[in-house]
């Protein structure tokens, strides 16, 4: 984006090197705040182009097009590459761009390290999609990998673990560099409960992602010896436990979920007060709630294994303590309502798509409570009901937030304006196709789809074929999105520094775009 | 904008119209044949409504405020931005809320646990990807897996309408069978990976673990023909083991048991004949299409890296003996299973015989199934 270079002269800045060395060898946080977007968005083309394979399968009953080996590879890399590749580096390149901002710095705090952190990504991902050519294809166990059947793969297997090891210690340094950049290097004055929430809820997500990073890659470096050293650690003819990866799997996974939504809290805290005109509501219990979120995302994790064979104790335990998660999640949601009422609102794409962020998380906060009973949970428990519910939090709550932040903070990155008419066009074909995609998926779990099937019963024609058509359209209204940003980038409507008129924080003070070293002297902080 | 809306308003109508087309063919969790079931779907049907009075209101708010206060209606901003006694009332109240549905969910959870005085123990054992029943104390164990009509008509460009099938992938060759209104307590576990075993109309779905026993019950109370299928990520072939479950009278039922053992009998009989090599090849390839297939493939090719080919491979034209062992006791830390828990001497004798000259194969001997079965 060559729209960032050094405009001003007025302090002898150096200004970014010139050509692709500038890229690989860039130590400045815009410059590897945009590397981990671009990245991401191509990484959300990756996945996205898998669920249309998918959805294409599932347009009829009957095997039309692929192998259900070959489905089950799609399942699999679809959620690996969405998870760890769209949704974790489109939140590492928004803090990367935002958070020295946004705490009146110049840079993140270990600009180095930021730099190896997302370098490592491309070759994690080359190997992660390698697989797809090597002898017995792609991983085809599920995210989840759960052995034993996750030890039958393929020659890709090993490079499989190897890639997620990768992910992890890149996810542990960008964390390690949000909190060394948030406690050290904020303007005098900025206080901590002063921060933006954008910032806050970062701080707490990168403790989440330390937390438990380190428990997937012992995890899956035991799945590695048991395929290869002959260690048993989850085969029960040696002594060992098939649940207990489970365990260890979700220990790390419930947590990651919060990893995937705290961001997309923090960025609609931000947004949500712009276009209302009205500072955020309950500001402090915002910053409450989310850390008791956070605490109560490391007891709940059994709650993704309720069918598994658990003691009754066990099982009413993890279902109290999921049903308590709803306590803080409502009062975010009731925060933002109550931020927008008695506002004065208006609904650019920024707005649409908080708006849309703030209904369709609470649809799946829903669902989710209804997965919490655990004796309702036996039905809807690997069924297409749960795929609908982590889609809409994922979907529509994560990467709401996420094309959310860039509409409000593109003005910003690149100093135009977007096309406001083809931000509106965007949000209501992807909020009405996104529905049309996920919504009929509740009804089919409720009546007896399970997930992860290539195939299904005539039963279920219908509601697959209105499901895929959504998904085609959905998918269609992306590469929309990509255009809208390109085009951005390449000009337009001048941005003021401004930008929003009800915009309030250290990056409206900024010109748009910023100086390549944000803040070289601490601005005064009210 | 006018032209969206409109766009919009027709497409929400064309979603409620197919909905209510639907309705025969289910939008809801069914109802269930069975006390737990029942339990479950009240639970269900709560919790559902307590959502959706939460998210009358919630979303109410939320849109009356999108229309009355906005800025192109002269909405001005009020700066207010906390109240310690809102927060208490949307922290006390679903609190409350959660408190309330906790109780009937502790309920049905300790009833659902309760699996003891049993009349009768079904052990459950998944294998990918079909399901075996034991009857414990009765001498009767086979298994189930999906009905040939499905099977063909799944296989990738088969061209059949999956329509014209019946109960297409909801239909085994075997089902299932128990008595009416007895406790019904299964023992679940698999041989291979992880399972679950899942009929919608009973209210739950369980976890079947290598290595582990997992213990559920039912008690139907309506005779009939009750369909489901693996709800836990298997490996190629999850989509298709279905189960399905006749429940029968008793009298049927006892009718059924006295029909299994006879037919038990039968088939030790007919094991110890010896029989033409031709006729072995026939009969092993049908054995060889349900049971191989889905990792060798059809022509034993196999699949490279994950599942070996059969045609030319050492094992299945080398010695004999050691062809013999592969099948009958599997690879360990494999895909490949021990068949001779799963075949009968006669079906193992075909397959072998099919394998070494069949798919590309010729080695020209064949194995009897007297001697199958002296290696038992």
């Amino acid at each position: 984006m060559s729209t960032v270079t050094d405009t001003h002269d007025d302090h002898h800045d150096h200004g970014p090197a010139k050509g692709l060395m500038r890229w690989v060898t860039t130590t400045n946080h815009k410059d590897i705040g945009t590397l981990y977007l671009v990245f991401s968005l191509i990484m959300f083309m990756v996945g996205g182009a898998m669920a249309m394979v998918i959805r294409l399968e599932l347009f009829q009953p009957g095997l039309q097009f692929i192998d259900p080996g070959f489905f089950n590879q799609m399942t699999t890399v679809h959620a690996l590459v969405m998870i760890f590749g769209a949704v974790m580096p489109a939140f590492v390149g928004l803090a990367n761009w935002m958070l020295p901002i946004m705490v009146g710095g110049p840079d993140m705090a270990l600009p180095r390290m930021n730099n190896w952190s997302f370098w490592i990504l491309p070759f994690a991902f080359a190997m992660l999609l390698s697989t797809f050519f090597m002898d017995g294809g792609a991983p085809a166990g599920g995210w989840t990998i759960y052995p034993p059947l996750v030890l039958q793969g393929g020659n890709g297997f090993p490079f499989m673990i190897f890639a997620i090891h990768m992910m992890g210690i890149s996810s542990v340094m960008g964390a390690i560099n949000v909190i060394v950049t948030i406690l050290n290097m904020r303007a005098p004055g900025m206080t901590l409960m002063k921060m933006p929430l954008f910032v806050w809820t970062w701080f707490i997500t990168a403790y989440l992602l330390i937390a438990v990073m380190p428990v997937l890659a012992g995890a899956v470096t035991m799945l590695l010896t048991d395929r290869f050293y002959d260690t048993t650690f989850f085969n029960a003819a040696g002594g060992g436990d098939p649940v207990l990866f489970q365990h260890i799997f979700w220990f790390f996974g419930h947590p990651e979920v919060y990893i995937l939504i705290l961001p997309a809290f923090g960025i609609v805290s931000q947004i949500i007060p712009t276009f209302a005109r009205k500072p955020l509501f309950g500001y402090s219990s915002m910053v409450y709630a989310t850390s008791s979120i956070a605490f109560l995302s490391f007891i709940v994790w059994a709650h993704h294994m309720f069918t598994v064979g658990m003691p009754l104790q066990g099982e009413l335990f993890f279902m109290y303590a999921t049903m308590l998660i709803a306590v803080p999640t409502g009062v975010k949601v009731f925060n933002w309502i109550s931020t927008m009422w008695k506002g004065s609102m208006t609904f650019e794409t920024p707005m649409l798509f908080s708006i849309g962020f703030v209904i369709m998380f609470t649809i799946g906060g829903f669902s989710g409570l209804m997965l919490a009973i655990a004796p309702a949970d036996f039905q809807y428990h690997d069924t297409y009901f749960v795929v609908a519910h982590f889609h809409y939090v994922l979907v529509t709550g994560a990467i709401y937030a996420i094309m959310a932040s860039v509409y409000y903070w593109i003005p910003k990155w690149t100093g135009n304006m977007y096309n406001e008419k083809m931000g509106q066009w965007h949000f209501w074909i992807s909020t009405v196709s996104v529905n049309v995609l996920f919504f009929p998926q509740h009804f089919l779990g409720l009546a007896g789809m399970p997930r992860r099937i290539p195939d299904y019963s005539v039963q279920f024609a219908e509601f697959n074929m209105w499901s895929s058509i959504g998904g085609f359209v959905f998918g269609l209204s992306q590469v929309f999105f990509c255009y809208i940003v390109y085009k951005t980038i390449k000009g337009g409507e001048k941005a003021t520094d401004q930008v929003w008129e009800g915009a309030e924080g250290l990056e409206w003070t900024l010109s748009s775009p910023p100086p390549y070293h944000s803040f070289t002297e601490a601005p005064e902080i009210k | 904008m006018n032209k969206l809306k409109q766009l919009l308003a027709t497409g929400v109508v064309a979603t409620i119209m197919s909905t209510a087309a639907q309705a025969e063919y289910g939008l809801n969790m069914p109802v269930g044949v069975t006390e737990t079931s029942r339990q479950v779907y009240d639970l269900h049907m709560l919790i559902l409504w307590v959502c959706v009075a939460i998210g009358v209101v919630v979303f109410g708010a939320m849109i009356y405020s999108m229309i009355y206060h906005r800025k192109s209606k002269g909405a001005v901003a009020s700066q207010f931005h906390e109240s310690m006694t809102a927060e208490l009332v949307w922290t006390v109240i679903p609190f409350i809320i959660l408190v309330v549905m906790a109780v009937p969910a502790t309920t049905v959870l300790i009833d659902m646990h309760d699996s003891s005085e049993a009349d009768m123990q079904i052990k459950v054992t998944g294998y990918q990807w079909k399901w075996h029943y034991e009857y414990i104390g009765e001498d009767i164990e086979f298994f189930s897996s999906l009905d040939a009509a499905s099977n063909e008509a799944r296989q990738v460009g088969s061209d059949i309408d999956p329509a014209t099938v019946e109960n297409y992938l909801l239909d085994v060759d075997k089902p299932l069978v128990i008595p009416v209104g007895k406790k019904v307590s299964f023992l679940l576990t698999a041989a291979d990976v992880i399972h679950a075993w899942w009929v919608p109309d009973f209210g739950w779905k369980k976890d079947a673990v290598p290595g582990f026993i997992n213990e559920a019950w039912v008690r139907v109370d309506k005779v009939g023909v009750y369909r489901g299928q693996c709800a836990e990520l298997c490996g190629r072939d999850h989509g298709f083991m279905p189960i399905v479950v006749e429940v029968k009278s008793e009298a049927d039922y006892a009718v059924w048991v006295a029909e299994q053992k006879g037919a038990a009998a039968a088939a030790k009989l007919a094991s110890i004949e010896d029989l033409d090599p031709r006729e072995l090849k026939q009969k092993g390839k049908k054995v060889y299409r349900a049971n191989c297939v889905a990792c060798h493939q059809v022509k034993g090719e196999g699949i490279p890296g994950v599942f070996p080919a059969i045609t030319g491979s050492v094992i299945a034209t080398g010695d004999i003996n050691n062809h013999i062992n592969m099948i009958m006791n599997g690879k360990a830390g494999t895909a490949m299973a021990a068949y001779k828990d799963q075949l009968s001497d006669v079906d193992l004798a075909a397959v072998i015989t099919y394998q070494r000259n069949s798919l590309g194969n010729k080695v020209g001997d064949a194995v009897q199934p007297a001697e199958i079965a002296a290696l038992r």
